[in-house]
């Protein structure tokens, strides 16, 4: 990791849940930008160019899923570490999400420390 | 490193009750049967985001409550499950039950934990009865795997050929392990094609590697959990006995958790579970663009008065003409501004008309009437302040349209009328106000029992002719309703004539129209904004004043002949067929030099409070113009026959007066 | 708008005592002199023209627009019983912010008055109590006498002289 610090982008359409995630990751130093919704996601994947997405799944406009193909898709993000926010019992939205292009995932509920490790991981 | 979640618990709390209403929306659509995909879509997440969030910040009982909720909707989303009426009612029940989870938790009181134990074993049983295929407990895919750590681990990760496209790095996965023990390995390049046949893109290196350490598999496991599909991954312990360890064993763990009966006693039930909770104290929502808009044009107001402020520092009469364009454009960019500002606090109606469905649908259900409700114009927007003090005048007329306007199936059918009546709530903007009408195709109202009963309160005289407005006026009267007619339903201390109190103190009026036998119609006129009032400027002598224009009727040229005394009423004016008192603003307010003192060399002004109509006699009329409104008891007091002062164009000030007051004064 | 004051004399504020003590605008009315705490003293402004309050005590003149602010305006020889005259040029306005006595609210008054005269220092100790005499001003009104240049100076608590509760039509 250099002098820069990485942008993550956040997609949920839960505002506590975008200011926690935004207040945990800045809090180590990140830069992040929130998104509510895949749609919107996806047109801020356009102007900026993020070093890590974390999407929820269930969205209005354009859900998580949808948002991880879309985005897969694009040439600046073919190597994006995408992670999805899913919750303990959905294997079936971690196999989509894998289809889609996902990475990997994030079980909810989490807390702070949990979000932080699993960032550090992916990003170094 | 620990934050604190509580700065996010009122975000939270805040969204989920906004989830909760569009649950209880979408749910009686469902009901209905006018919701589309999307609606249950919404429904589900509304649900989805309560559990993942109250879970995420350590509300684990409504997380457990709502999982259960969720569950339901996954299946109803999915098509897998269809919900009967009861199904519904039951998932409307335990929306309420959330909203007093939340209401408790968001405030600090004590959870109803029997209302939190009914309704989820009300849910447990659809979930239970008739179970299609899958069931709610779904075994998690996390598995308690036996085991124990070995002294180390063999493994060959081979990363197939598409395995970065998913955004993984092997770099990562190699960190991770090394970060468990000792790790040492060989990289395997004996895939990797030629230069011109290499697409660097893909992957065709792998790895042979030996971990040593107390790990366990579980951890191992945990490292390539993401990877698991892009790679072949083979995994034995160093010391080679065969331990079967390589599969896991999956201990399916229920994912719904009955919340513990407490054993603390029952405490009271949240008591107003249909008003809106007041999570947020004193906050409201505006929309991002809206305060996009507001710094835009503070910004252009912020240039325009740099640019006249510098015009004066050098003024001279050579740059007249800039400094009037210059000021020009400061006229035009405040005004956009107030605009602009006076939005923010503008709210559509909806909020307030979103609790009546499910109101008039339990309503009804309670006095086994059949009764369909209609909205139209949920858009229309209101000022936040009006907006709050509306919603208790429109429960009581709505209810009041349920109890005593909309008959009984039998008699409706008996009277030709379709079995099932209609209530309809309409909003509107008419002339700088905000029209509500409330209507029902119910018996209407009977003019002759409401004059009956208005004489034997004493309200009127036997022998009184009245106008049907009049008639209809006495239901608003504090004298009128008796406390044996406060029905449970519609009895809560809120009588029609504290519904009219509100609403003239809102600065609006109420009008009654009804047919008996076909229905009635409340229309209720608010002005837009409590800060902003739609003005007519008159003159009397030397002073100017502002009359409301909601209170304006009409304004004529007063003629001689049509000037009455009237024993005991003082000077009244005929129009057409009405007496009109007359008020003679320069004698109550004691205007020296008054211009007109007869009749015909001023102007009457017909205004109308209570249901009654007067003449405001002045010297002339002036123009008519919004203004802002002003305190005049902030720094003086409060005078009889004002509302309020006002700064006109020109910078001074203009008196606002208090129609109602004024007639008061008169009498 | 400018206002024109002028001093008795000398060029120098009138230290009733050099070093200490509050500071008071003092002003005159009808060839009396009468301070107040300049603390207190929100602006001065020429005369304007003044919308009419109906209803009201006959010397509270109407009110002003102060920057959006509706302000009362109380023309003090009307209040003070002093014989009327016409406004000049000098005339002035004071406007006071001032902390209501009775219902303890903080409210901005003005009054009027025939021309400011200047800013004076007065030590406490050199106001001395009010004899009651018999002047056109109710005593209450004022806080303290004092002695400037030779002249007496009367000290007014504008909290108890504009209260609200006193402001009832006659």
């Amino acid at each position: 990791m250099g002098l820069i610090m990485a942008l993550i982008l956040t997609v949920d359409d839960s505002a506590s849940m975008r200011q926690m995630v935004s207040f945990t990751l800045k809090g180590a130093g990140y830069d992040v930008v929130e998104a509510e919704d895949g749609q919107k996601a996806l047109d801020a994947s356009k102007t900026k160019k993020f070093d890590l997405v974390v999407t929820d799944v269930n969205m209005p406009v354009m859900d998580g899923i949808t948002f991880i193909r879309h985005l897969r898709s694009e040439a600046n993000y073919k190597f994006t570490p995408i992670l999805m926010l899913t919750t303990e019992s959905s294997s079936d939205k971690k196999a989509e999400g894998k289809a889609a292009g996902a990475t990997g995932w994030i079980v909810k509920p989490f807390n702070p420390d949990q979000l932080l490790a699993v960032v550090k991981k992916v990003l170094g | 490193m620990s934050i604190d979640m509580e700065q996010f618990h009122q975000v939270f709390f805040e969204e989920s009750f906004e989830g909760l209403d569009v649950m209880e929306t979408g749910l009686l659509n469902l009901d209905s049967g006018e919701a589309d995909n999307e609606e249950i879509n919404s429904i589900f997440r509304a649900a989805h985001s309560i559990k993942g969030g109250s879970g995420t910040f350590g509300f684990q009982n409504i997380s457990d409550f709502t999982h259960i909720m969720e569950t339901l909707l996954d299946e109803v989303r999915d098509g897998v499950r269809d919900l009967t009426h009861d199904g519904i009612n039951i998932l409307l029940k335990s929306v309420d039950c959330l909203r007093m989870m939340m209401t408790a938790t968001s405030e600090g009181g004590e959870v109803d934990e029997d209302e939190v134990k009914t309704n989820f074993e009300a849910l447990q049983n659809i979930l239970d009865s008739d179970a299609s295929a899958e069931t709610v407990n779904d075994t998690p895919v996390v598995s308690d795997a036996s085991d124990q750590p070995a002294a180390g681990w063999k493994i060959k990760f081979t990363p197939h050929k598409n395995f970065m496209q998913f955004g993984n790095d092997p770099v990562r996965i190699l960190r991770e392990l090394s970060g468990l023990g000792e790790l040492k390995g060989q990289v395997d390049t004996s895939k990797v094609p030629d230069f011109d046949e290499l697409n660097p893109e893909d992957m065709y290196l792998s790895w042979d590697l030996e971990l040593a350490g107390e790990v366990t598999k579980a951890a191992i496991d945990d490292v390539f959990a993401w990877v698991e599909d892009e790679s072949d991954i083979t995994i034995t312990p160093l010391n080679s006995a065969d331990k079967k360890s390589e599969a896991p064993q999956q201990t399916p763990s229920s994912t719904a958790k009955k919340p513990t009966a407490s054993v603390v006693a029952p405490v009271a039930k949240a008591a107003e579970k249909k008003d809106k909770a007041p999570a947020a104290s004193s906050s409201i929502r505006v929309g991002i663009d809206k305060i996009d808009d507001l710094i835009n044009m503070v910004g252009e107001l912020v240039i325009t008065q740099s640019m006249l402020s510098l015009l004066g520092e050098d003024f001279n009469m050579s740059r007249l003409e800039k400094l009037q364009e210059g000021l020009i454009q400061l006229d035009r960019h405040t005004r956009e501004l107030q605009e602009s500002v006076m939005q923010i606090r503008m709210v559509p109606i909806s909020f307030t008309f979103s609790r009546f469905p499910r109101m008039v649908r339990d309503l009804s259900a309670k006095l086994d009437k059949k009764i369909e409700l209609v909205m139209h114009g949920e858009n229309t927007e209101l000022d936040k302040t009006v907006i709050e003090k509306i919603g208790d005048p429109l429960v009581h007329l709505v209810r009041n349209s349920v109890d005593h306007g909309i008959e009984m199936p039998e008699d409706r059918l008996a009277a030709g009328k379709p079995e099932t009546g209609t209530i309809q709530l309409n909003a509107f903007h008419r002339g700088g106000n905000i029209v509500i009408e409330i209507t029902d195709d119910g018996k209407g109202i009977d003019k002759d029992i409401i004059f009956q009963k208005g004489v034997e309160k004493g309200l009127i005289e036997a022998g009184a002719k009245l106008s049907d407005q009049q008639i209809y006026d006495l239901l608003f009267n504090p004298g009128f309703s008796t406390a044996a007619e406060i029905t449970d339903v519609s009895g809560r201390g809120v009588g029609m004539d504290v519904v009219k109190k509100n609403i003239m103190s809102l600065g609006g009026a109420i009008e009654t129209h009804s047919v008996k036998g076909q229905g009635t119609i409340f229309s209720i006129r608010l002005p837009l904004t409590l800060a902003i009032l739609d003005g007519q400027s008159v003159s009397v002598g030397e002073d100017n004043y502002i009359i409301p224009l909601v209170s304006i009727v009409e304004s004529v040229r007063p003629k001689k002949e049509m000037l009455n005394m009237v024993a005991g009423k003082g000077e009244t004016y005929k129009l057409r067929d009405e007496y009109l008192p007359i008020i003679r603003v320069r004698d109550l307010f004691n205007i020296p030099d008054a211009k007109a003192d007869l009749l015909e060399e001023g102007l009457l002004v017909v205004v109308e409070a209570d249901g009654k109509r007067f003449g405001v006699f002045v010297d002339d009329l002036l123009g008519q113009q919004q203004v802002v409104i002003k305190s005049l008891e902030s720094n003086y007091k409060r005078i009889k026959g004002v509302s309020g002062a006002t700064i006109l164009g020109d910078g001074s000030v203009a008196l606002i007066l208090d129609i109602p007051s004024l007639i008061r004064m008169s009498d | 708008m400018t206002v024109e004051t002028h001093s008795n004399g000398t060029d120098e504020l009138l230290d009733v005592d050099a070093d200490l003590g509050d500071e008071y605008l003092t002003f005159s009315l009808a060839h009396e002199e009468y301070g107040v705490d300049i603390l207190r003293v929100q602006e001065i402004r020429g005369w304007e023209a003044v919308t009419r309050v109906p209803n009201s005590p006959d010397y509270v003149k109407g009110v002003l627009n102060l920057r959006g602010a509706i302000v009362p305006v109380i023309d003090l020889r009307v209040r003070f019983n002093l014989p009327l005259e016409e406004y000049t040029s000098l005339t002035v306005v004071i406007v006071l912010a001032v902390k209501d006595k009775d219902d303890g609210r903080e409210r901005t008054i003005s009054v009027v008055v025939d021309e400011i005269s200047d800013v004076v220092k007065a030590k406490l100790s050199d106001i001395q109590t009010t004899p009651k005499f018999g002047s056109a001003l109710d005593t209450e009104y004022i806080s303290g006498l004092a002695d400037a240049g030779g002249k007496m100076l009367m000290l007014l608590d504008i909290d108890t002289m504009l209260r609200v509760s006193e402001m009832k039509q006659m």
